[in-house]
């Protein structure tokens, strides 16, 4: 288990030097630099090499990159000109809105998805599956931004049951936790579903019956766990491309995570901000992916097995 | 239902299933008849596809899905194929217990052996200590050496010969009155095999419980079975006493098979195969379907389909010439 953890975690610390690197280089194949967005279209030659000094800007590029690696490393990402603190400052005063986002919008999801996915997957071929596998699929295929609006169309002004905008309440929750949870929801029903179904076919479920058990009992004490791997795999891919849908939905309901704050500070040219932003997302994502991976170590032993080689 | 013999503890009585492969059907079972008797070893044998498997899966009710059934599956004088689902579940395990072919593929992988073998009594609210107690008691009954490291291990770190054990003491668990084991050693190295085998043999004996075995190995079948039935494209060919019908067969099938067979009756090491294919129960030939690959076969073996009759006490044969076969 612990040499798991530890091969993982240096796949892990490669992937976030990858994730590190691409941002460094994307932000500076976009047109425009932080000086000429900061100082306007009106600004003098001279004032613009004035800041492309101050900001390092004229310096090559390899020392450019080594300079903020070793920013990286010490967790500094320089002053986000548009605010006047230190991007990790602004990320993390960012950061608690959108985790509650995304946990919020997950749990919704994985509960859902889980109870959704078994009720299919227990009987291929059933009304309930086949309603369950087409409702899923057409709840995946709709743009989550559409249905952001259509909710704030319904619940917000039409019916005012929940605030269309901005955070601090329970209620600003609502909307957009589960406009994130829908394509996330089918994700789990359409995964959970197979692997129950798949699992159903099993010799071992056969073995499980001949001892008498109801299906209640075979499903929840031999289907569910050996599904739950596959599950478990995807859901913790997935969690990744949540973040990236919160961005789409945080700007839809103006919410203040970090997502709104990325799309601006991308607009605005504001490196730090968006170095800081990504680096963070990523190691979010590479830890969910750690903890998805432990997970199926405990749920299967061959897994644990095989790390031990 | 009258001619019964009392002691039998299982009696199959015209069962007969259907399955559904796209839109054909096919009579995979057709009008299947024996008994076990209490505290005896029965043996269903027959190539593959003969239906012996699926005579057994029907047994308990474990058939795939779509599967309809007719006839009467007697269980001490209660039609199980008659029961409720409720009363089946209660059978299951606890009357009759199975074990399976494969045991890497029907023991659980993400569950410990200990935690298998005890469901049963762990479900009918026997406590933790003596949940364990009685499992590490079966793991040395089946002769699993180590029985209280064995217990916490999982399949997959067992032997083949270990995992087999483990899917007799998962059986043993119920205290049942009969056991199936289905092709219980064909997973098994040919060392192993002899040993479970003589295991399984020497449980029957000691815990009186009844056995029906399930094999296509004849060799098996002479060493454990007290009675046999043979089994041919979904229907019972032959039945009787085990050594009877193996030395004086009456049905030139059985003679086939066990003419072919190295131990039981010719000198040569291998098994020659069976000239000609197995009949498939989804297009079984017209009249008796081993008429294709008999040698004895007349012009009624092709129209008109034996019935099983009674030759002498106990001997049933379902051919029509069964009194002109010859060993």
């Amino acid at each position: 288990m612990t040499r798991l953890v530890g091969r993982r975690l240096l796949i892990g610390l490669v992937t976030i030097w990858g994730v590190v690197s691409a941002v460094f280089v994307v932000i500076r194949l976009a047109p425009g630099d932080q000086a000429t967005v900061a100082l306007g279209p009106d600004a003098t030659q001279e004032q613009l090499t004035a800041l492309r000094h101050a900001l390092g800007l004229d310096q090559p590029v390899l020392v450019q990159y080594l300079d903020y690696l070793g920013d990286v490393l010490t967790l500094d990402f320089g002053e986000s000109y548009r605010y006047g603190r230190p991007a990790m400052d602004v990320v993390f005063g960012r950061f608690p809105a959108t985790v509650t986002l995304t946990v919020t919008a997950a749990l919704i999801a994985i509960c859902c998805g889980l109870v959704l996915g078994v009720l299919a997957g227990r009987r291929p071929g059933s009304l309930v599956d086949r309603a369950v596998s087409t409702v899923a699929l057409g709840l995946q295929a709709i743009p989550p931004f559409w249905v952001g609006i259509m909710f704030i169309l319904v619940f917000a002004l039409q019916l005012r049951l929940f605030p269309s905008a901005g955070g601090g309440t329970l209620g600003h929750l609502v909307l957009p936790a589960v406009t994130l949870a829908i394509p996330f929801t089918a994700l789990v029903a359409r995964i959970t579903r197979g692997a129950v179904a798949e699992t159903m076919t099993e010799s071992f479920v056969r073995t499980a019956r001949s001892k008498g058990l109801t299906e209640t009992q075979v499903l929840g004490g031999h289907v569910l766990k050996n599904s739950l791997i596959p599950v478990v795999t995807v859901v913790g891919l997935q969690l990744g491309t949540l973040v990236g849908g919160a961005v789409v939905i945080e700007t839809v309901f103006a919410w203040p995570g970090l997502g709104s704050m990325l799309v601006n500070a991308v607009e605005n040219r504001d490196f730090a901000l968006v170095q800081a932003a990504t680096v963070l997302i990523a190691v979010c994502v590479i830890v969910l992916n750690l903890a998805a991976d432990v997970v199926n170590a405990r749920l299967d032993p061959r897994i644990r097995l095989e790390a031990r080689r | 239902m009258t001619d019964r013999p009392p002691t039998a503890l299982l009696d199959v009585e015209d069962l007969e299933v259907v399955l559904a492969a796209g839109a054909t059907t096919g009579t995979v079972l057709d009008r299947i008849s024996f008994s076990v008797d209490a505290g005896r070893t029965t043996g269903l044998i027959g190539e593959s596809g003969s239906g012996k498997t699926m005579t057994a899966m029907a047994l308990v009710q474990l058939l795939p899905a779509g599967a309809r059934t007719a006839g009467h599956v007697w269980w001490r004088e209660e039609d199980l194929l008659g029961a409720r689902a409720r009363r089946v579940r209660q059978v299951r395990g606890r009357e009759i217990a199975v074990i399976f072919q494969d045991p890497l593929q029907a023991l659980n992988p993400t569950q410990t052996v200990g935690r298998q073998i005890g469901e049963i009594p762990r479900r009918d609210g026997l406590s933790r200590d003596a949940v364990r107690a009685k499992v590490l008691e079966l793991l040395d009954r089946v002769g699993i050496p180590d029985p209280e490291q064995r217990i916490d291990a999982y399949p997959h770190e067992l032997s083949g010969g270990q995992r087999q054990r483990v899917m007799i003491a998962m059986a043993l668990a119920g205290e049942p009155r009969l056991i199936i084991a289905d092709e219980p050693t064909t997973a098994l190295d040919v060392t192993t095999q002899a040993r479970v085998l003589a295991l399984i043999a020497g449980l029957r004996e000691r815990e009186g419980t009844a056995l029906l075995l399930v094999s296509h190995d004849l060799r098996v079948m002479a060493n454990v079975a007290d009675d046999l039935v043979v089994m041919y494209a979904g229907r019972v060919a032959e039945r009787g006493p085990a050594r009877a019908v193996l030395d004086s067969p009456r049905h030139p099938y059985t003679r086939a098979l066990a003419n072919n067979v190295p131990s039981v009756r010719t000198r040569s090491a291998i098994a020659r195969p069976l000239p000609g294919a197995p009949a498939n129960p989804f297009d079984r030939p017209a009249g008796c379907a081993f008429h294709p690959r008999c040698p004895l076969v007349t012009d009624r073996c092709r129209t008109e389909t034996p019935r099983l009759r009674e030759l002498e006490p106990g001997r049933f044969s379902a051919c029509h010439l069964a009194e002109e076969v010859t060993p």
